[in-house]
């Protein structure tokens, strides 16, 4: 169906807190959530991987829920909070404990999977569930990563959650380079 | 200057060998990358494709006036006009395959695969773009579908390519040593009518995208996209486009995967492209991820027919035959060289004598293939491994010692195989050892022999498979003599700024990888600095002069040619700053050594000046110089590293076609379910020997991925077709590609057996989704034993019910 076909035009005033700024739009009925973060408000957090919502790179939190935002319409969203990974972290200062484990133990190869993956493994983290390999390996289970196998990103998960993960091939606890923060503090 | 002098000047290594943090994660975990959508652009338009619904059609009419009327409407490119603009894209097949007409549309008349490109319109948004394509309306007359390899060389088949006259794209011979011979003197033949190694893909997180814009001031067109082969982009679009290519820039910055796929970029490029130009604004294409499996690029779909081992009594294994058909799709693009890659590998890891293979490449109305990592290449050694598992086990060997016997010996290197490739180094037998007391072989048997009679029945495999690293591009002439292809380079540059900061670009580009990282380590222990104090650009830009024209990330080859390429760049550097310093510290060059930043007169540390300074007086001082110092002195080091390949002997088909072979033994443990076919893997090692590490978190790293992608294919993801030609798997419902949830922990070893042949002793890797394959293949064949034969390489539950009750013994014969 063509906008001409439309009497009035078809926009919505919205207005979302966004990583805790409010945000003001005009959408769309069938803007997508995520097509209205990337390109109105430049937030490179959630990615589109696929169109069915298999892939979860686009993963946000809203309100306080863990979703897949090609699955939300943007004025779904209007009086809500959300979350995109680029708040994990404050941008001035250090990796929070999720990324910095994600970094120690190669957790990312291309990249493109990984703020769908971090928002996912924080909503595990703060649930209180009991973390094993197998529970972190469920939760994960609706974001594809093609690069890493997974391995990474499960210990790296693991490890934040306090258990003793041996580090990557050839990596001593005492590793030269940039330290756990990632080197921007 | 000379760089000869460079070794002794620079420090030892302090930063390469060592499992250095990422450079590149920073800025991913903070979701502060820039991948192909990422970038902004004022002014955007959004281009879409109309896409062929039929796999093989004449195209009646097409209908644009719909769109037209959609608000934010701005322009459609037709077949009509795409045939008036361009010339057909660069072919590399002989005569009479390069009759082939390909074009970013559907061309001369027809569509050939569901999902091709008929027309591209573009629009303000990316909704009204949807909408223009969605009012387009083509008429097509339906022509009869060709979805199999047989049906393609069928004498009365229709031809998908009329131009070419019939369905073969390439047919080759290939016979070395002496295989009759071989056959009749063998104690032993096995004989398998028909193996097929499955269609799928690597199908990266990030399908692709491609924004141009044309600058009508210049004429050129800067195009922005995860490319992972520029020059040849260029090359391909430049002809298309009937555009000098140095009018074409191409960058990309971020890179969300590609494992050779997006090499096939340059086809919707060049519509792309010619929208910008038409429209006079930047236009992106942002690939869904249904158009991603339609077109994106398939792996080599395979069937060997008649196939042969001879066997000695003792185990010995002398020669090999078969016949393949290679099905490619509809279009051929980069892939005919895929008809002549596999013969990197021809003798996979195996000492075989005699091999003769007969391959013809063949169109029919699928999906393209394009390069997936592992190339042709595991498809040849998947047909190995698997004749040797079934040999080892009709002729009543363990297939632990039936391996051992006939890998190439440690002792062996340089090995020449039958073709004249020669292998560089390795330990099969450690790794295969390492591989089996990483699943705990015996404690395997073990739980193999309690699991009988339980309904469950446990197998044990080994995939056994080689990363050939940094191919020689003269094989191209063994499908086409006339190509001007030969060797490889790859280009790097090293440069100091104004304030002494050092800055290095590569040739390749990384999707993954880490080549930021790597690139940083080697050029801080050349130049006495920490990997932090190095900027390497992200992503590729074809402006920043350090491609060559085989430049690109492919192959495993960077830790050779990009990294032998960045050394070369940097002892040039090196050799400049020794030049400057020495003078102002009246020094020879020879004398000075660099150290944290500085550069010292050697054994009087009094006499050093920070790089900063060196910088400073080159770039602003250089009155203070000898004019023989100023003259020479840019502070700039560009360098290639070439490859030390000859030209293959074409008439023969033999030559050293690759330089480097990183090995990859496999061993998994999987248990079968008798009454579902459900595979689920118990236990599984990954052992690889690539050389000298530079980052051996980084290789351990692409060793998981590639098991991922293995494994994946093996037990989940398949490209079928239904007999109308459509894709039965357009999305990851259908698509299944591993999760968290369905990989098992990999238990990681690793050999090390230095290449003699390349600069640090590294050899490519990445590339080792083979052998999940193998081993896969190998596990469920061990669990069901002589029942069946597992002769496909896709363990679905389906085929795995079939094999337990039986299927494929019949088509394997002792002899
Ligand atoms: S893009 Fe939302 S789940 Fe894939
Ligand atoms: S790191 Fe590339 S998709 Fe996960």
């Amino acid at each position: 169906m063509t906008d001409t076909q439309h009497d009035a035009p078809d926009v919505h005033a919205i207005t979302v807190d966004v990583d805790g700024t409010t945000e003001r739009g005009v959408v769309s009925s069938r803007t997508l959530l995520v097509h209205w973060l990337r390109d109105e408000l430049d937030r490179r957090g959630p990615k589109i991987g696929c169109d069915t919502g298999n892939c979860g790179a686009c993963t946000i939190q809203w309100d306080g829920l863990l979703v897949k935002s090609c699955m939300v319409l943007a004025v779904q969203a209007d009086g809500t909070a959300v979350t995109t990974a680029a708040a994990l972290a404050h941008p001035d200062g250090p990796l929070n404990d999720l990324q910095s484990s994600f970094r120690e133990h190669h957790a990312l190869q291309c990249g493109y999977c990984t703020s769908g993956m971090l928002m996912t493994a924080t909503d595990l983290l703060e649930s209180g569930e009991e973390i094993t390999d197998h529970s972190v390996r469920r939760a994960l289970k609706g974001n594809i990563c093609r690069c890493t196998g997974y391995q990474g990103i499960v210990n790296a998960v693991r490890a934040t959650a306090g258990h003793d993960i041996p580090l990557p091939h050839g990596k001593t606890p005492d590793t030269h380079g940039a330290g756990l923060d990632g080197g921007r503090s | 200057m000379t760089t000869s002098t460079t070794t002794a000047a620079t420090t030892t290594a302090t930063w390469s060998g060592q499992s250095v943090n990422r450079t590149e994660d920073d800025r991913l975990l903070r979701a502060q990358g820039e991948f192909g959508d990422d970038t902004p652009i004022s002014r955007l338009a959004h281009l879409f494709f109309v896409r062929s619904p039929y796999a093989h059609a004449r195209i009646v009419s097409i209908d644009v006036s719909g769109a037209e009327t959609v608000d934010g409407f701005l322009g459609a490119l037709t077949p009509d006009e795409v045939d008036e603009l361009t010339d057909k894209f660069g072919e590399l097949q002989v005569a009479p395959a390069d009759a082939e007409v390909d074009r970013c549309l559907a061309s001369g008349g027809k569509v050939r695969f569901v999902g091709e490109p008929v027309v591209a319109v573009a629009a303000v948004s990316r909704e009204a773009a949807r909408d223009a394509a969605a009012a387009v309306v083509v008429e097509y007359d339906e022509l009869v579908p060709l979805t199999s390899a047989d049906q393609a060389v069928a004498a009365d088949a229709p031809v998908i390519h009329e131009g070419i006259g019939h369905n073969v794209l390439h047919h080759g011979a290939w016979d070395f040593g002496d295989v009759d011979f071989a056959f009749q003197h063998a104690q032993n033949l096995i004989e398998v009518d028909e193996l097929v190694c499955h269609r799928f893909s690597a199908t990266p997180l990030e399908c692709s995208v491609v924004t141009v814009d044309y600058d009508a001031g210049t004429d050129v067109f800067d195009i922005i996209g995860g490319c992972a082969m520029p020059q040849f982009t260029m090359l391909m679009m430049a002809g298309a486009l009937r555009h000098p290519s140095s009018r074409i820039r191409i960058q990309s910055r971020d890179f969300g995967g590609s494992f050779g796929v997006k090499i096939g970029m340059y086809v919707p490029a060049t519509a792309v492209a010619l929208m910008a130009r038409k429209l006079r604004r930047a236009v992106r294409w942002t690939e869904t991820r249904s158009e991603h499996h339609q077109m994106g690029g398939h792996s080599n779909e395979r069937t060997f027919r008649n196939v042969r081992l001879a066997v000695e009594d003792d185990g010995t294994v002398l020669g090999l035959s078969y016949e393949c058909l290679d099905d490619i799709g509809a279009y051929s693009r980069y892939e005919p060289l895929g008809s002549v890659i596999w013969a990197q590998v021809a003798n996979a890891c195996y000492q075989l004598k005699h091999l003769r293979v007969d391959f013809t490449s063949v169109y029919t109305n699928k999906g393209p293939t394009h390069p997936v990592r592992g190339y042709s290449r595991l498809q040849h050694m998947w047909l190995v491994e698997r004749m040797m598992d079934l040999a080892a086990h009709h002729l009543g060997f363990d297939p632990v010692t039936f391996r051992l016997h006939n890998y190439i010996q440690p002792d062996q290197y340089p090995y020449t195989t039958v073709n004249g490739c020669v292998y560089d180094s390795g330990d099969l037998p450690a790794s295969l050892r390492q591989a089996l007391e990483l699943i705990d072989y015996d404690d395997a048997r073990r739980l193999q022999a309690a699991a009988v009679g339980t309904g469950k029945r446990i197998g044990i495999g080994i995939g056994s498979t080689l990363d050939s690293g940094t191919n020689n591009f003269g094989q191209a002439r063994l499908m086409n003599p006339y190509l001007p292809f030969g060797g490889n380079t790859e280009g790097g540059l090293v440069r100091m700024g104004v304030d002494g900061t050092v800055f290095a670009t590569t040739g390749g580009v990384a999707f993954g990888q880490g080549h930021e990282t790597t690139t940083a380590q080697v050029v801080a222990d050349a130049l006495g600095l920490r990997p932090e104090d190095i900027h390497v650009h992200r992503g590729g830009d074809s402006a920043l002069s350090a491609q060559t024209g085989f430049s690109g990330s492919y192959a495993s080859q960077f830790a050779v040619t990009g990294i032998g390429a960045i050394l070369n760049a940097t002892a040039k550097l090196s050799a400049e700053i020794r030049l400057v310093a020495g003078t102002v510290l009246g020094a020879s060059p020879d004398e000075i050594v660099l150290e944290g930043g500085f550069a010292k007169v050697d054994g009087d540390p009094e006499r050093m000046l920070p790089f900063g300074d060196v910088a400073g007086i080159v770039h602003f001082a250089p009155g203070s110089l000898p004019a023989e110092v100023a003259d020479e002195v840019g502070l700039v080091g560009r360098a290639v590293y070439r490859a030390p390949f000859e030209l293959p002997d074409v008439e023969h088909k033999t030559g050293n076609l690759t330089l480097t072979y990183a090995t990859q033994i496999h061993a998994c443990v999987l248990e079968i379910d008798e009454e579902t076919g459900l595979v689920e893997v118990l236990r599984y090692a990954a052992v690889d020997d690539c050389g000298v590490p530079i980052n051996p978190m980084i290789v351990q790293g692409q060793v998981f991925g590639a098991t991922a992608h293995g494994l994946s294919a093996a037990l989940f993801e398949h490209f079928g077709y239904n007999a109308d030609g459509q894709l039965l798997a357009a999305n990851f419902y259908d698509y299944h590609a591993a999760t968290a949830l369905d990989m098992p922990t990999i238990a990681y070893g690793n050999v090390v057996s230095p290449s003699p042949f390349t600069p640090t002793g590294a050899k490519g890797m990445g590339e080792g989704g083979g052998a999940p394959l193998h081993a896969v293949s190998a596990a469920v064949q061990d669990a069901i034993g002589r029942t069946g034969a597992i002769l496909n390489s896709h363990a679905s539950p389906e085929a795995v019910l079939d094999a337990l009750a039986g299927a494929g013994a019949d088509k394997v014969r002792v002899l």
